[in-house]
């Protein structure tokens, strides 16, 4: 029966956004943030259809709604890992990481010698697996968010690094030539222009930087951690079959996540309104 | 004539200039044994086909290229000299606006970056948004423009900060027949207005004829000067003086000359 009622509201959820997606309102606001809001809410309402209807365990696949449930029962555990893994860790890390990236970017563009030392060494340093190198970073920075931070900084750094250097050479030759005529310094020429110019592949960098941080931060707990943080509450709510709370923390990383990179495509869109992938 | 009465020192002076590229299929001569004095007030064509030099020789006075050997001075100065003391402005093929700054704010970047007041610099982008016919548009951005107002807007940025020499190498080349008419007529109001010093880089023969008071004809392999002309023309010019029979003349000499350079290499 239930299944009936859900198969029901997908071919209903399907038609109305067909009929949007096609309709004369296609371009409105409304439809497009209504057509993947109704998407989720089918994908969701399947999901709780097919666990009530016993096809699979709980164990195996917890419902939205008792997921939902273990969320409103235990708002503390999660803010405390939450501010623990997401604040502490990924954030600090980022802002760390990221601006560390930012400065070096700039000094390998003044000094030509760095640019070839630096980058294929950094290269090899971003192939390295950092599971590899969390548990050396936890020794020495202790089980603190400290060395999550330390991993995800190592995460970031290189990525980043790369963006920013090849955003710096991106201005146009002819751009470049302009302020050579008007006598400008390298620090003019560098504020002026050649950080502007950057800002499309510095953003590009944060979006990945964004991504991989929530993911060093959670996986880099699993080494060692004090009691809360997200990646020692995964872990070990699953080694206690807990998954209603394992679940519970991943919808919080996601939502984490997603806030986040949204929020730096937000910035983004204000900063690189100029860019042709920007205007509309 | 007219030179040699002339008393004044040349605003721009080449002498015996050479200038060789490295390049990975070995020496390139791009500019051999060029001598050329351009005066004050000059308007300067350079016509030739591509690879004759006429756009290296315009970077080399703008000290954007260094010459290898021969004397090139610019206000009496070295070319580096003269840009740091910012002797001339520089137009280049496309606009090059930077896109993430409105009209007025790409006016405005070469006064920022020459250090002049906040009053200044506004009064300065009015006056000449004024010039090239761009007022009220000073707040949009370049991708807003078509690519006419959008070169007319690079040639207000390089006016922007009263240099005696303009440098314009093939300003208006990517713009359609009707446009560049227009713009070659507000350029040459424009000069009869200011009296700068004008290089003009082109590969147009009515262009050169019916802007220049001198067309320098070049050719390539190795670059250098076949023909310099010193047109009869009046600096009053109409539209229609290119339907007379001096300006005929006058572009008939530049075709030979640009034939002729071109038959020394078959």
């Amino acid at each position: 029966m239930i299944l009936i009622l859900a198969f029901g509201f997908w071919a209903l959820a399907w038609g109305l956004n067909v009929a949007a997606a096609n309709g004369p309102m296609r371009r409105s606001r409304a439809v497009r943030v209504m057509v993947p809001v109704l998407f989720g809410a089918t994908l969701l309402v399947m999901w709780e259809a097919i666990c009530r209807a016993g096809l699979v365990e709980p164990v195996v696949l917890p419902a939205p709604s008792a997921i939902a449930a273990k969320i409103a029962a235990s708002p503390e555990i999660l803010w405390a890992d939450f501010v623990q893994t997401v604040l502490k860790g990924a954030l600090s890390g980022f802002l760390i990481g990221t601006g560390a990236a930012m400065v070096v970017a700039v000094i390998c563009d003044r000094v030509p010698f760095l640019r070839a030392g630096l980058l294929p060494v950094g290269n090899f340093v971003a192939a390295l697996p950092i599971i590899g190198l969390a548990p050396i970073l936890v020794t020495w920075f202790g089980f603190g968010w400290q060395s999550k931070a330390a991993v995800v900084v190592a995460m970031v750094f290189f990525p980043m690094l790369v963006n920013v250097v090849a955003g710096l050479a991106s201005a146009e030759r002819m751009q470049r030539d302009l302020m050579a005529t008007w006598g400008a310094s390298y620090g003019q020429s560098l504020w002026k222009l050649r950080l502007p110019a950057a800002m499309p592949f510095v953003f590009n960098g944060l979006k990945i930087a964004a991504s991989l941080a929530l993911i060093g931060a959670i996986v880099a707990e699993y080494f060692g951690s004090p009691v809360f943080g997200m990646g020692f509450r995964i872990s070990t709510a699953a080694g206690v079959m807990n998954l209603e709370l394992v679940w519970a923390e991943i919808a919080v990383a996601a939502l984490a996540g997603s806030a986040f990179y949204g929020l730096i495509a937000l910035i983004e869109a204000g900063v690189t309104f100029w860019h042709p992938s920007q205007r509309n | 004539m007219k030179d040699t009465l002339n008393i004044a020192p040349p605003v721009i002076e080449a002498e015996a200039l050479d200038l060789v590229f490295q390049t990975a299929d070995g020496p390139v001569q791009a500019l051999k044994d060029v001598n050329l004095s351009i005066g004050k007030g000059d308007f300067v064509s350079f016509i030739g086909p591509s690879g004759c030099g006429k756009t290296t020789f315009l970077r080399c006075i703008a000290a954007l290229e260094h010459p290898t050997a021969g004397r090139l001075t610019v206000n009496g100065m070295t070319p580096d000299e003269a840009r740091r003391k910012r002797a001339y402005g520089y137009v280049f093929q496309a606009a090059g606006l930077y896109p993430w700054r409105t009209i007025a704010g790409n006016i405005r970047l070469p006064l920022e970056i020459m250090g002049f007041s906040k009053a200044e610099q506004t009064q300065r982008v009015e006056r000449v948004l004024d010039l090239v016919d761009l007022s009220g548009f000073g707040k949009k951005f370049p991708w807003q423009l078509s690519g006419g107002m959008q070169q007319r807007a690079s040639i207000a940025r390089a006016l922007a900060f009263d240099a005696d020499i303009l440098l314009m190498d093939e300003p208006f080349g990517a713009l359609d027949e009707i446009v560049r008419d227009r713009l070659n007529e507000e350029l040459l109001k424009l000069w009869a207005r200011t009296g700068k010093t004008i290089g003009f880089v082109t590969h147009s023969i009515p262009e050169a004829v019916y802007l220049s008071t001198k067309i320098v004809v070049m050719s390539p392999r190795p670059g250098r000067i076949t023909d310099v002309i010193d047109s009869p023309l009046p600096r009053e010019r109409p539209l229609d003086i290119r339907d007379s029979s001096q300006f005929i003349e006058i572009a008939h000499r530049v075709r030979e000359g640009l034939r002729a350079g071109h038959g020394d290499e078959v």
